[in-house]
């Protein structure tokens, strides 16, 4: 046992199981916290059907898209369109394995972590392309036309804004990023007097663009192109597409949480007298207040159904012991960092959900406009700026 | 032994689809194949070493090189050449150059002798040092001229595509 546990492969094997069992569990439950958000955003209650307000929607859904019709255009290239959705999904994944959950727990650490990340997307936009192209039909190639332009155009900013972080850390690799954001006790986001706070900014708006999220969705702009690439895609290579676009969101958070907000450091990590409020009383109190609510919504399901109540009183206690966790000392640093890189990506997310609530679609000129005419120049003024600046306090 | 068999897969991929590029009628089948063929190429790279060449081959050649070939085929009409002869009558000329620079790669091979099909041993980096480092250290002191003046053309070819969209509209 002890031999398995010490061999070198052991933890990169669990760790790459563990994702690619849990992904699709997560990536449903983000979409529901994406459709309650969006609810509460717009006034209303959001799916409350299965389960108690709708905590078993996700699983509901994913048998549904399992369960349907795969069905194939007639004048389809049948190959490439079932091939499509595997590079996307294949890539999404594949840039999992470079994020440093904690300084341990990551698939491989390798000295160009962060390029192999932006090689995987640049490949994962064939599968949009390519998707739409082989469905022949002509509101998919309009997508994939749009998606190729766009995702072409703000990968350029998102590079540049990446060197700026690049340039600060002095490194590639993901786990010496963040490194070095310890040794040089601030968070990249706010280094260089805050001119790094700009790439950042620089780094979400294409970030947004990247993932084809709104209001950058122009690729599946569902007013104009039913559902762009994806219109023809149904059942399970559909699904597979939506696995790849949340895949790729938590990557991309995953990479900006790395690169500008320390990864799995906790905020003021050379503060010493900080560390039992932050590692254990703050994550504590999150999820007890989260296992607190459950249980006052449980008590409240009670007057409808017994096992409704039952099943939220379960999530609480869940929430509960999962805070209980972090009084543990064993499992504390590992644990304390794992939940405050989930933490960071989770807001992420919750900011990306957020600014689709918010901002109504670009047209598509405008949208070529901020790519090409602001963004880009502002980056390379960015990493100009950082690179004098870096250099003076270097010296 | 792992090594050789990397290689020679790699060296497979990258031949292979290099074939299926030129042979391929569909035209974004031919893209795509191309894109195999480039994979391969990065594969090399990163078995001799080299990984930030690996990850700029595939950001560069498939990320950006290919996907605007794809975006070119799909706007263009290509339906019909799918359905042209493949072969035009200068096959016979561009045969007989495919058979001269073949010959001479061979007469190479054959006076370089054995040491011809050995794998060249990877100059490892120093400690500490990366790749990455190393290219920038060479491209930035030794090379800074050819660098810079590659940089010129590219510039002059940004500049050229955007004159030549201008006097379009």
């Amino acid at each position: 046992m002890q031999a398995i546990i010490e061999h070198p492969w052991f933890l990169p094997l669990t760790v790459g199981i563990v994702i690619i069992a849990l992904f699709p569990l997560v990536a449903a439950y983000i979409v529901l916290a994406e459709r309650k958000l969006l609810a509460d955003f717009q006034v209303r209650l959001g799916p409350m059907r299965v389960g108690p307000h709708g905590l078993l929607q996700p699983i509901a859904d994913a048998l549904k898209l399992l369960l349907k019709e795969d069905v194939i255009p007639a004048a389809a290239d049948r190959g490439l369109f079932w091939f499509a959705p595997v590079i996307s999904t294949w890539t999404a994944l594949t840039a999992f394995a470079l994020l440093p959950f904690t300084e341990q727990l990551h698939v491989v650490d390798v000295n160009v972590g962060l390029l192999v990340i932006v090689a995987m997307s640049a490949v994962g936009v064939l599968g949009i392309i390519i998707g739409g192209w082989a469905a022949n039909s002509h509101y998919p190639l309009l997508g994939a036309l749009r998606s190729s332009a766009q995702l072409v155009s703000y990968e350029v900013a998102l590079g540049l804004a990446l060197i700026c972080g690049v340039m600060s850390a002095g490194s590639l690799s993901m786990v010496e990023i963040v490194q070095a954001q310890l040794e040089r006790r601030v968070w990249l986001a706010f280094d260089n007097y805050g001119l790094m706070f700009i790439a950042f900014i620089i780094f979400l708006i294409s970030a947004i663009a990247e993932t084809n999220r709104l209001p950058f969705d122009l690729p599946e702009a569902e007013s104009e192109l039913v559902a762009g690439f994806m219109t023809e895609y149904s059942g399970l290579r559909w699904g597979l597409y939506f696995l790849a676009e949340y895949a790729s969101i938590i990557v991309i958070g995953g990479v900006g949480v790395t690169l500008f907000w320390g990864g799995w450091l906790r905020p003021f990590p050379n503060v010493s007298w900080l560390e039992v409020p932050l590692n254990v009383v703050f994550p504590l109190a999150f999820f007890l207040l989260a296992a607190l609510i459950s249980f006052r919504l449980s008590r409240r399901l009670l007057r409808f159904s017994r096992w409704r109540a039952l099943l939220m009183a379960a999530t609480g206690a869940a929430l509960a012991g999962v805070g209980l966790l972090f009084l543990l000392p064993v499992a504390h640093p590992t644990l304390s960092a794992l939940f405050w890189f989930l933490f960071k990506v989770g807001l992420f997310i919750y900011f990306v959900i957020w600014i689709r609530g918010t901002f109504p679609r670009f047209r598509y000129d405008q949208l070529m406009d901020i790519g090409w005419k602001y963004l880009v120049p502002l980056a390379m003024a960015a990493v100009l700026a950082n690179a004098l600046v870096g250099m003076l306090r270097a010296t | 032994m792992w090594n050789a068999l990397f290689f020679y897969l790699f060296a497979l991929i990258a031949l292979g689809g290099g074939v299926l590029v030129i042979t391929r009628r569909n035209a974004v089948h031919s893209a795509l194949w191309l894109v195999v063929s480039l994979l391969g190429v990065a594969g090399e790279f990163l078995l001799l070493g080299a990984e930030f060449l690996f990850a700029v081959q595939i950001i560069l050649y498939i990320g950006g090189v290919v996907l605007l070939i794809l975006f070119v085929i799909m706007l263009v009409n290509l339906d019909q050449a799918a359905r042209m002869r493949q072969f035009n009558r200068q096959w016979a000329i561009a045969g007989l150059c495919a058979l001269v620079v073949g010959a001479e790669i061979a007469y190479f091979v054959w006076r370089g002798g054995p040491q011809a099909f050995q794998l060249a041993t990877p100059v490892s980096a120093g400690p500490g040092e990366g790749n990455v480092e190393q290219l920038a250290d060479v491209l930035f002191s030794r090379y800074l001229l050819p660098f810079e003046i590659a940089s010129l053309l590219l510039l002059v070819a940004v500049i050229g595509s955007v004159v030549m969209a201008k006097k379009r509209s």
